[in-house]
């Protein structure tokens, strides 16, 4: 009895920092924030009064909204596709024989350990200042083409950093797998006359399955999620027309005080992620079988 | 022909690393000229260098004091995770399953909500309980948000340890506390570095927490000054430039020492989440 009662204490004790902490600063939060999406509150009063579906109606008819969601859409669709396969095709360069291996591999993923925000303002700087100049001097147009003024350019602008951001973090993810891809296989495969590019494909894709499904399911959600690198790069120009769903939202909240409209718009953004998630997970592991 | 192909193949991936690395010496190149200079030529060498610029960038930034908050709120945050998701998830693993399992999915299920779905009730929560603009209260905002990836990684490795070493250990007459401290803990070496340099690279580079949960000048954090110093010196990149060199050194400087936990570390996270 009295070992079953310490047995417990014990029990408590130890899970005691772990669960407290995530129910305050996890928990609550979450099940405040839906809370507050049926509310009205502004973020300063301390009262707010309940209003049932009106701001989750209210999203549905915010063009903004859906023109920033879109626009998240587009940039994870095209995003995930560039960053792995450009991840990929480093992981192939850097584990070949190459002696300059270690430098290569630092060479490639320096960019991460830069914060997305100062990586955006290294990059606006390029942009707007050192690509006009190279247009100029050596005369390549397709650099000096304005890239914040369009629309399209700054769509543009904004994939070229996130892949350079972050396919140096999914080629360490892919060498890891091509390392234990066996050696014997493509040594085999090549006495059989297989060129490269079949090589890729028939034996070396499909060993590494596993990695290529981690490696789109961290990509989907980082570029879902990006925020700073939006917030410094194009800030939304021009004309909000590069506005993600993250930075709409947090505008809204902390520019705009409306708080629980924002609130439902996190709630509405969760879902689609989780949605999202679930669907790929779903296509990959059916591809698995 | 063999040969040529391979020469050619490590020329392509040279070009495109020099490329990779390009934006590198643009950021040197010009934090190292003058205003005039940035903007008639920002592609040229500095000529003369003018190393004051840096002098400016860290007043200007407060460097010492942004550099001294992120390093206590990154180190703090991480012991802080790694003690209480290492004592939390060996009970999971260990104890009580029905219930222990409620738990762990519970947390679990966190790990796919995004921290944008609940920031803007996290402020009001932290705010009431005046954790913003201080660094414990940062640093207790950080385990909170890292707690699920932490203890889900610690309770997949935690598993894989057999039972029959604490078994040994409590007929020798070791307590619960015994055996984690001496036997348990010391096994998870490898998982608790991993968990460490994921959050590492979350944590220091951080730029949404901090800029929602920080009002306080004093408190800034390295990405916060940084952000706010280039917010006042718009277009004067010379010293914007010097600032970017001034907050990347520290994350470079940590990759060159430990390179090969940082690699194992993004593996071991991605292989097991």
């Amino acid at each position: 009895m009295k070992r079953k009662k310490r047995s417990v204490v014990e029990y408590v004790l130890f899970l005691l920092p772990m669960c407290t902490l995530f129910i305050i600063i996890s928990l609550v939060p979450f099940l405040e924030g839906i809370r507050l999406s049926f509310r009205d509150w502004n973020g300063v009063s301390s009262t707010s009064n309940f209003v049932g579906l009106q701001n989750y109606i209210t999203i549905f008819k915010d063009k903004d909204f859906g023109r920033a969601c879109l626009f998240s859409l587009k940039f994870v669709i095209c995003s995930v596709i560039l960053v792995n396969v450009i991840g990929l095709a480093l992981a192939l360069a850097v584990n070949s024989k190459l002696k300059t291996k270690n430098v290569l591999r630092t060479v490639f993923f320096l960019p991460q350990l830069i914060g997305g925000l100062v990586v955006g303002y290294i990059w606006k700087f390029i942009f707007s200042n050192v690509f006009p100049k190279m247009a100029e001097s050596l005369h390549l147009s397709f650099l000096d083409v304005g890239w914040f003024t369009s629309p399209a350019y700054a769509f543009i602008a904004l994939l070229i950093v996130f892949v350079w951001q972050y396919s140096g973090y999914l080629m360490i993810i892919y060498v890891a797998a091509l390392q234990n891809v066996p050696k014997e296989l493509i040594e085999s495969s090549k006495i059989d006359g297989t060129d490269n590019f079949q090589r890729l494909r028939m034996i070396i894709l499909p060993l590494i399955r596993n990695s290529v499904t981690i490696c789109i399911f961290l990509s989907i959600s980082t570029a879902f999620k990006m925020y700073d690198l939006n917030v410094s790069l194009t800030g939304g120009a021009p004309f909000n027309s590069t506005v993600s769903a993250t930075f709409y939202i947090y505008r809204e909240a902390f520019k705009g005080n409306r708080f629980s409209y924002a609130a439902a718009e996190g709630i509405l953004f969760a879902l689609a992620l989780g949605v999202v998630t679930l669907l790929q997970m779903k296509l990959t592991s059916q591809k698995e079988e | 022909m063999k040969t040529k192909t391979r020469i050619s193949f490590g020329i392509f991936t040279w070009i495109i690393a020099i490329i990779y690395i390009s934006p590198l010496y643009f950021v040197i190149s010009n934090a190292l000229k003058g205003y005039e200079q940035v903007t008639i030529d920002p592609v040229s060498f500095p000529n003369p260098i003018i190393w004051k610029n840096f002098i400016e960038a860290w007043n200007g930034m407060g460097y010492i004091r942004a550099f001294v908050n992120t390093l206590i709120i990154t180190a703090g945050s991480i012991v802080g995770i790694i003690l209480v998701c290492s004592l939390g998830s060996y009970m999971l693993v260990r104890r009580y399953h029905p219930i222990s399992n409620m738990i762990y999915m519970l947390i679990i299920s966190m790990m796919f909500v995004p921290f944008q779905a609940m920031m803007i009730p996290l402020v009001k929560v932290s705010s009431a309980l005046h954790l913003n603009n201080n660094l414990p209260g940062e640093i207790i905002i950080y385990i909170g948000c890292g707690i699920p990836m932490a203890m889900f990684l610690f309770y997949g490795f935690i598993k894989n340890i057999p039972y029959e070493l604490e078994e040994a250990a409590m007929i020798d007459g070791a307590g619960t506390w015994r055996i984690f401290t001496q036997i348990v803990f010391p096994l998870l070496k490898s998982i608790t570095v991993t968990v460490a340099i994921l959050d590492m690279l979350w944590i220091w580079n951080d730029f949404l927490l901090p800029v929602i949960t920080i009002s306080k000048e004093s408190m800034r954090t390295l990405t916060l000054s940084y952000y706010f110093y280039f917010g006042e010196y718009v277009n004067q990149w010379h010293l914007a430039l010097s600032a970017v060199i001034l907050s990347i050194v520290p994350a470079i400087v940590f990759y060159f020492f430990g390179q090969k936990y940082i690699i194992e570390g993004i593996v071991a996270g991605a292989v097991k989440g």
